[in-house]
């Protein structure tokens, strides 16, 4: 068959990992929208509102990151549990297009939450184009980080019970130990090192600087760049080199 | 070179896994792209290993396939053009219905979207599941979602289909739904099938390969690997005390545990009537391809530890 159609193999990841599910069990539906709130929610409570416009950044950027992390987790059991990627592999889609598609399922899946999260950056967060500007480079950036190491694992999980503790392990890394609801002076001192092994760290602390949230050096401001854009580039350069589409 | 178009040319092909395990050594194919050719061995055999190498989802550790001319190794992109895979264990997603599976994949073959909402109608009805096709696959049987699988990659372009096991675990019913179902597709379809039920492959290949130990021990039609064994008759004696000379054959344990003396159809006339005299029960009929498979597998299994071949 001439003229193979990308735009269709590209739609066929939406609609197998986030429109068919979405309309087959609408409940997955409810937890995307809810799912990054409960955090916004308490520290809102706990900071008596102090804190409210650095959670909402927060749950942004943990939007991104959290909807790059489910990749791996969908991955992992269309290919180990339902053998649906080697149905795919043996097709005309390439890997990467594959990938692609399921990329953009997850933004999709995250879609309400981001629509939600938005009309509450409006509403309580006054940014300047720029700013806003820099908050939106800062989650694509993140958002593509995450997708690598979940492609990454994914390759490498041969079962369901394998991906749950790749998925744990990296969402503490990404999610838990990094300030993203709040600065990271709230941490002890010995505490602040460690996470700054994160990417994420440094991900919200530019969005948080180019809100006003925090002061800090321009010195600093490039560093928090260069370390979230060298990270991201090396993690999408060893997901390419580590793809493995035909298993070896 | 010849002209390969229209063959399957598999030449010394070889797997090691990463594990060290040999999965695959030096296996030979030159078989037409016709009708149906099934590849029978037991679990462990090396069947799935060996279509995973030909629908290109794993690399071969040595030799070459060439499917219709098509490098598989080197050419993975012109192969996929033409072949549709259902793996073994492969189901249909839990969260879609038999409709929704089978557009989704026709888009990623790169069917438009309307085309192959037009397609899944229409293959629906050939597979006969018409009344399932907006059912969400939680609730259908597992005969309905194997058969929803077989029609998504029915559905494609693909005039070439491997199907990795497709009737295992499925009742006798639904089983026999199937082999109707494959038997009309292989009249515009090349299917490569493996199976470990030996009925099945007598009923629907045209070609059978046996495989044991990642060894293809043979491979031909049915005549043809009859022809292997020197004996195209069989008797099995249910009395494990009764004693029986044949004047030509081998005696042999059955895989039930009864003794089976294969033997020419004129010997086996001789040794009923004895038996008949006798009293003792048994049974005989032309030897199946389960008693060929038990044979030429025993045979090799022999050979590899070096037994005596007693029979
Ligand atoms: N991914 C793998 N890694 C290591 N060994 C494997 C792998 N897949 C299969 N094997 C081994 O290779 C041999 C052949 O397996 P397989 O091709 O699945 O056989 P069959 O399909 O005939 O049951 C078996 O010994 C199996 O344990
Ligand atoms: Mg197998």
């Amino acid at each position: 068959m001439k003229g193979r159609s990308i735009g269709s193999q590209l739609f066929a990841s939406v609609l197998i990992n986030a429109i068919y599910p979405m309309q087959n069990f609408p409940i997955m539906l409810v937890n995307s929208l809810l799912g990054p709130f409960a955090f916004l929610i308490v520290i809102n409570f706990v900071s008596h509102g102090a804190l409210l416009g650095v959670a909402i950044e927060g749950a942004f950027v943990m939007t991104m990151v959290s909807s790059g992390l489910a990749l791996q987790g969908d991955l992992a059991h269309l290919k180990n549990d339902m053998k649906f990627q080697d149905m795919i592999v043996s097709s005309p889609t390439s890997a990467f297009i594959y990938i692609f598609g399921m990329a953009a399922s997850e933004l999709l899946y995250f879609l309400p939450n981001f629509i939600l999260l938005s009309i509450l950056l409006i509403l309580f967060v006054p940014l300047t184009s720029l700013a806003a500007f820099t908050v939106v480079t800062v989650m694509v950036i993140m958002f593509i980080f995450s997708i690598s190491l979940s492609f990454l694992l994914s390759t490498i999980s041969v079962d369901v019970i394998q991906s749950w503790a790749f998925t744990g392990l990296v969402s503490t890394l990404l999610s838990t130990i990094p300030p993203v609801y709040y600065p990271i002076t709230y941490i002890p001192l010995p505490w602040q090192y460690i996470a700054y092994i994160s990417p994420t760290t440094y991900a919200a602390q530019i969005a948080q600087a180019a809100a006003g949230f925090i002061t800090i050096t321009p010195l600093n401001f490039a560093l928090d760049w260069i370390v979230l854009v060298g990270a991201s580039i090396a993690m999408v350069l060893i997901a390419i080199k580590k793809v493995r589409w035909r298993e070896p | 070179m010849q002209e390969q178009t229209g063959r399957l040319v598999c030449r010394d092909v070889g797997k090691v896994y990463s594990t060290g395990t040999v999965a695959l050594s030096k296996v030979n194919i030159d078989i037409p792209t016709k009708g149906i050719f099934a590849l029978i061995g037991r679990n462990g055999a090396g069947k799935t290993t060996l279509v995973r190498i030909l629908a290109t989802e794993l690399m071969s550790s040595s030799g070459t396939a060439l499917i219709n001319g098509a490098d598989v190794i080197k050419d993975p992109k012109k192969v996929r053009e033409f072949i549709a895979v259902v793996p073994q264990e492969s189901r249909l997603l839990m969260w879609t219905t038999p409709r929704q599976m089978i557009v989704a994949y026709l888009l990623y073959r790169g069917f438009s979207y309307v085309n192959a909402k037009n397609r899944a109608a229409e293959v629906l009805k050939t597979v006969n599941i018409g009344k399932y096709a907006d059912v969400q696959s939680q609730h259908l049987s597992g005969g309905t979602k194997r058969k929803a699988l077989i029609a998504t990659v029915l559905a494609s372009e693909a005039s070439m289909l491997f199907l990795d096991e497709p009737t295992t675990g499925l009742d006798p019913i639904s089983r026999a739904e199937l082999w109707n179902l494959l038997n009309k597709l292989k009249k515009d379809h090349f299917i490569f099938l493996t199976t470990h039920y030996l009925e099945e492959a007598e009923r629907l290949a045209d070609q059978i390969g046996i495989i044991e130990n990642g060894k293809l021990l043979n491979i031909g039609t049915l005549d043809e690997l009859r022809a292997h064994v020197k004996y195209d008759f069989s008797l099995t004696i249910f009395d494990n005390k009764a004693r029986i000379k044949p004047r030509a054959g081998r005696i042999v344990t059955g895989l039930d545990g009864n003794r089976q003396i294969l033997t020419t159809q004129k010997e086996a006339n001789r040794i009923a009537k004895e038996l008949i005299r006798k009293g003792t029960r048994f049974s005989t009929s032309p030897v199946s391809l389960e008693q060929i498979f038990y044979f030429i597998v025993k045979r090799s299994i022999n050979e590899e530890t070096e037994e005596k071949d007693e029979w």
